[in-house]
């Protein structure tokens, strides 16, 4: 972290998949800054040889027992879906660049 | 028939009575709520959503079971309001957002189907700050919730809607989700009892992820005894969710009740001097925790000075740690399996684009955008990683306080509820809930009290007791007898 570092808002929203306007962008870019800004102020602290916490909570993982259950079915499952092929394949648009495809 | 003004005073436990005694039914009860909300929803505008026939069906089934003697629990027919962001079997949930619009849950959360197994009647769904992000209501996409005590303010966030509920007595009690103090803002701000349990305590399962380190669905109510009622039902540990806790509930109301009458001798109360010298604290508020601390002292407790030393970096660390998780947790929301899909898109990506483009509002989009950039490449260590190490910090000073002391006494927010656009820089918002972060970064539980009136705004001032990881039954004992002894006994707007 360091005070000459500058957020490009417009390259991050790519990483995050997100369309902005331009106007957004700017807001976006102003609001960053000064957040950024004041999350510096943990640059104060000294955290060599600190363990991160990931979780608060003292788990660890276990295996369950291998039983069977009912999930929610497939029609229940795809109510929410946009669009519906056969009643059973979920309709995308095209994936891969070129002519479209039907 | 209950009338207007006995709803008004009506809480779970007394609704129970009533049921138990005959008295009502709970198509009766039901249809007063009912009308209670169609009489002041308009205004307070705590509901996305109210399906006024699933309701009385509800109620139908459950006065067939007691007729039969077959009820499953003292609060079958009791109506309970649902935070949007809380799955509901064939019900929407939209998180207040415009992205799942048209979603309608396929499966009930756990906490639901708790409830449901108890006979308690879901009552709608209550309005939120967008996908939990906010501190005052605003941020929903559809509307704006008042505040039931003046119409101008805010209900505070993100569960507005449902402290908002509660405190216009359009339901006896809901729940709510608290990620770093939507719980207990909201029920201050509302002047109700608003429970954050113990990280792990209650199943996350159907709860829309914003920050699943810190999110932890809880309870809000006019009364402890209420919250604890409802912890004992939906707490307990559940196999769809990694991260519960294996330890029981059930005995949450007990102990309160058997600490009704009771006084505080032999309890340590440990009070934060870092929280009290913080400059935004108004004196309303001041003047109300001052009061709250004799009212401590003079049942018995003794009040001692700790040291919390790392609260200034609190908030930092929580919009790193909370961004991050948010940035990752809604990635899913990608158009293909549900969700409003834009006409326009062309290919995969161009939809992925456009639909979280339109879809997110500003505040998801703002801490989307934060959190993408601090897991990225070349700042991970730089931010989340040196969040992660501070918040050990922030968990470190809350387990060493609780060496020498039993239960932390604190605020609940540094000022009542403000009016709407007061805040309307990012960052003074985010600043408003420094006393209640910290609690979900230590995974502790806490709970938010109403404990008098700001004289400056005539609004409800709340306080807070944190105790340490599982001391809900201690912590829920100690504010049943504040409860008990503090100088306004019941809080009820005017509406």
């Amino acid at each position: 972290m360091s005070g000459n570092t500058k957020i490009d808002v417009s390259y991050v929203a790519e990483l995050a998949r997100l369309e902005l306007a331009p106007e957004e962008k700017v807001k976006l870019q102003e609001d960053m800054e000064e957040i950024l800004g004041y999350i510096e102020l943990l640059e104060k602290l000294d955290v060599k040889d600190i363990v991160p916490t990931a979780h608060a909570a003292p788990l660890r993982n276990i295996w369950r027992e291998d039983k069977a259950g009912t999930p929610p079915g497939k029609d229940i499952m795809l109510e929410n879906a946009p669009g519906l092929i056969d009643d059973e394949l979920i309709k995308v648009p095209q994936v891969l660049p070129g002519e479209g495809m039907s | 028939m209950i009338t207007p003004d006995a709803l008004k005073k009506l809480d779970l436990a007394s609704a129970s009575e009533l049921l138990e005694k005959r008295e009502i039914s709970s198509v009766g009860l039901c249809e007063a709520y009912l009308a209670r909300t169609n009489e002041v929803d308009g205004n307070v505008k705590a509901f996305l959503n109210i399906d006024r026939e699933n309701i009385l069906s509800q109620a139908a089934e459950s006065d067939k079971r007691r007729l039969e003697g077959k009820e499953l629990s003292p609060y079958d027919g009791i109506p309970i309001a649902i935070k949007d962001c809380i799955s509901v079997s064939g019900q929407p949930c939209t998180c207040a957002s415009k992205i799942l619009e048209n979603f309608k849950s396929p499966y009930d959360s756990t906490v639901v189907k708790r409830l449901k197994e108890k006979g308690l009647v879901i009552f709608g769904r209550t309005n939120m700050d967008e996908f939990a992000m906010g501190s005052s209501c605003e941020n929903s996409a559809y509307m704006k919730t008042a505040n039931p005590w003046d119409l101008s303010r805010v209900p505070g966030g993100s569960s507005g809607g449902s402290a908002a509920s509660v405190a216009a007595s359009e339901v006896p009690v809901s729940l709510g989700s608290d990620t770093g103090g939507s719980i207990r803002q909201p029920a201050a701000f509302c002047g109700v009892t608003g429970l954050k349990p113990t990280y792990g305590r209650v199943s996350r399962y159907g709860l829309v992820a914003f920050a699943s380190s810190l999110d932890q669905i809880g309870p809000i109510g006019h009364s402890v005894l209420d919250t604890a009622a409802i912890l004992d039902i939906i707490g307990g540990h559940d196999p769809l969710d990694s991260t519960s806790l294996p330890e029981e509930s059930g005995t949450f109301a007990d102990a309160v009740r058997k600490s009704s009458g009771g006084n505080l001798k032999g309890v340590k109360i440990g009070i934060p001097k870092e929280y009290f010298n913080i400059d935004a604290i108004e004196p309303g508020v001041k003047a109300v925790m001052e009061e709250s601390v004799n009212i401590l002292q003079a049942l018995g407790a003794e009040t001692i000075e700790i040291s919390l030393p790392h609260t200034e970096y609190a908030i930092a660390v929580y919009y790193i740690i909370a961004t991050a998780e948010a940035s990752a947790n809604l990635a899913r929301f990608d158009g293909i399996r549900y969700g409003v899909r834009p006409s326009d898109a062309s290919d995969l990506n161009s939809l992925y684009f456009k639909m979280r483009g339109h879809g997110f509002g500003k505040e998801v989009k703002r801490r989307i955008i934060l959190g993408t950039y601090v897991l990225s490449s070349g700042y991970y260590d730089a931010y989340y990683l040196r969040g992660q190490k501070v918040r050990t910090l922030i968990r470190n000073d809350f387990m060493n306080a609780f060496q020498k002391c039993d239960i932390i006494f604190a605020p609940a927010t540094p000022s009542a509820a403000f009016k709407f656009g007061e805040k309307s820089d990012p960052l003074q918002m985010y600043l408003a809930d420094i006393f209640t972060i910290a609690v979900n970064l230590a995974g502790t539980c806490a709970i938010s009290l109403p404990a008098g009136i700001d004289k400056a705004t005539s609004m409800p001032v709340g306080m807070q007791f944190i105790a340490p990881p599982l001391g809900e039954h201690k912590m829920l004992s100690v504010s049943k007898i504040f409860e008990e002894n503090r100088g306004i006994k019941a809080f009820i707007p005017s509406l």
